[in-house]
């Protein structure tokens, strides 16, 4: 097979100057086999269950890593929901110790961060999803690599109220790092990557492999390039980036997969931003033509980037899965981070953003002593938009102790640095404390 | 055959090429095409290189280039070909 030099100087171009690289190979591992009365009982068969898979998987990342000469920047693991494991056991305190020895096995293995600490909870909680939420403050605030979600709302379900409170309530138990390893989400598919909302579906074989690609600055050099042209060209000259940025996802994880002998699962065609500089999805709305992210235009040039992703993903694999649309993270990316901490993007831009993405409001700082009917009433709001649209979108928020709308509290690493915005709310939200859940909506009938 | 590319890019000087092709040949490692460029005196090189029948693996012959490419003063990067077989091809 023949190459030009131009088409492998485009490709060194995006992998050596570009940012593009795979943002997390996932190893998603069914542990339902481990589940047992007896909480002691119970971790040693995880463990043991669980080690087969860690001990292979870093090496056998790196091994491709180096074969291809790309860059993988997460290694993670996706365990079954911690609340099914803990039905039988329906203690907080045996959640914890779960948690904790998932940590422990994280650490040892060097896997960057576990996702399924998790429940679903969208209709109501069950003595799993009990043990689980009660336990979810300390077990994320005393542990560095565990990350885990409530779903609270579902397209088939509703939006459970109770749920977004007893949610809302967690957020605002958390330190900041830990805040940003808890999302609340509706409708998570059971393949995401990413984390918080990785966790090993139901419907899966035992193991799989997800992939999340990242790459943004590959597309805003397209579309830098392109200052004059009409949307439609801009549409086709971003498809076919994140075509090219799919393929090395596809790519790597049939060799990761093949590596580990287990089942190549999905690529999540969200092309995940970072806080470097040139890594970012906003620089990508910007470059479109816009003053700052979050002026008038920035809806429609989010979704032009985000049709132009699923279009282009689509074609380069046809195991496609996890979230597959955009992100835009605000402290994960530095143009929405710089953009919010100017007052340009607030809460209502994010929900304005999110009916056409699949972030939903992700990795923004809220005052560390606000009301959680306030918080509550800004997750059932985007819980709303999910039943309503009918996809999956997550709020991931961070209470910074003592922080002002405006001030910033520094995470570091991926999470980057995180601005506090206003919530807005004038009073009391009493309808959030009204509970019960909110019936399906129309949408829910069309299925059938 | 298992293809990579190894792609040279900096300041022009005597002996990049020997440089690259000798610890390819040390390891026995083919050169089956290579471009060359020289641009406003910034050197750029891209080699197809066989590495089916090298004593060494990819990750070893890419510390390698990289330690004469800092001799050199050039970036030398390795990549298999399949990135690029991903990438460009459908």
């Amino acid at each position: 097979m023949k190459f030009d030099p131009r088409e492998i100087g485009e490709v060194l171009e995006m992998v050596l100057f570009r940012e593009l690289d795979i943002r997390a190979v996932t190893l998603s591992v069914n542990t339902l086999p481990a589940m047992r009365a007896d909480a002691a009982e119970m971790l040693e068969a995880l463990e043991e269950l669980l080690t087969p898979y860690l001990s292979r998987l870093r090496p056998a990342v790196e091994k491709v890593a180096s074969r291809l000469g790309v860059k993988i920047v997460t290694v993670r693991l996706a365990v079954s929901p911690a609340s099914v494991m803990l039905e039988p056991l329906g203690k907080a305190e045996a959640a914890v110790e779960l948690a904790r020895r998932l940590d422990q096995l994280a650490e040892k293995y060097g896997v960057d961060m576990v996702g399924g600490f998790s429940g679903f909870v969208h209709v109501g909680f069950s003595r799993g999803d009990k043990a689980l939420s009660e336990a979810l403050p300390e077990a994320l605030n005393t542990t560095s690599r565990v990350a885990g979600f409530l779903n609270v709302a579902s397209t088939h379900t509703g939006v459970n109220l109770d749920a977004v409170y007893k949610a809302a309530e967690v957020v605002m138990s958390l330190r900041p790092e830990a805040a940003a390893r808890f999302a609340v989400t509706a409708n998570l598919p059971e393949d995401v990557p990413f984390m918080p909302g990785a966790y090993h579906g139901l419907g899966l074989p035992d193991a799989v492999v997800n992939i999340a690609v990242s790459g943004p600055g590959v597309v805003e050099a397209v579309v830098r390039s392109l200052p004059n042209a009409d949307v439609r060209t801009l549409h086709d000259a971003v498809k076919r980036a994140a075509f090219k940025i799919t393929r090395l996802g596809e790519l790597v994880g049939r060799e990761v997969a093949k590596e580990l002998g287990v089942y190549f699962g999905a690529v999540d065609l969200s092309v995940a931003p970072s806080p470097k500089v040139g890594d970012s999805v906003a620089a990508v709305l910007e470059a479109m033509g816009l003053p700052r992210v979050g002026s008038p235009g920035s809806v429609f040039a989010l979704s032009l980037f985000v049709d132009a992703v699923k279009k282009g993903g689509a074609m380069a694999t046809s195991t496609l899965g996890g979230l597959s649309g955009a992100f835009i993270p605000v402290s994960e990316d530095a143009v929405m981070a710089a953009a919010a901490k100017e007052g340009h993007v607030d809460f209502d831009v994010l929900k304005s953003m999110a009916a056409v993405c699949n972030t939903g409001i992700d990795m923004v700082g809220i005052p560390g002593d606000a009301p959680v009917d306030a918080v509550a009433a800004l997750i059932a709001d985007v819980m709303a938009m999910a039943v309503h649209l009918d996809k999956p979108l997550g709020v991931r928020l961070v209470p910074v102790p003592g922080g002002r709308p405006g001030a910033v509290y520094n995470i570091g690493g991926l999470y980057g640095s995180v601005p506090v915005v206003d919530l807005k709310a004038p009073g009391p939200v009493s309808l959030v404390k009204r509970g019960g859940t909110a019936p399906p909506g129309i949408e829910r009938l069309k299925k059938g | 055959m298992d293809y990579v590319v190894v792609s040279v890019l900096g300041a022009d000087r005597v002996g990049i090429v020997a440089g690259i092709a000798s610890v390819l040949a040390r390891h026995n490692a083919n050169i089956v095409d290579i471009s060359q460029t020289v641009v406003k005196d910034i050197f750029s090189m891209i080699m197809i290189v066989d590495v089916s029948k090298a004593d060494v693996d990819i990750a070893t012959l890419r510390k390698e280039l990289e330690e004469e490419g800092r001799r050199l003063g050039v970036m030398v990067a390795v990549h298999h070909i399949d990135v690029f077989r991903y990438m460009q091809r459908i």
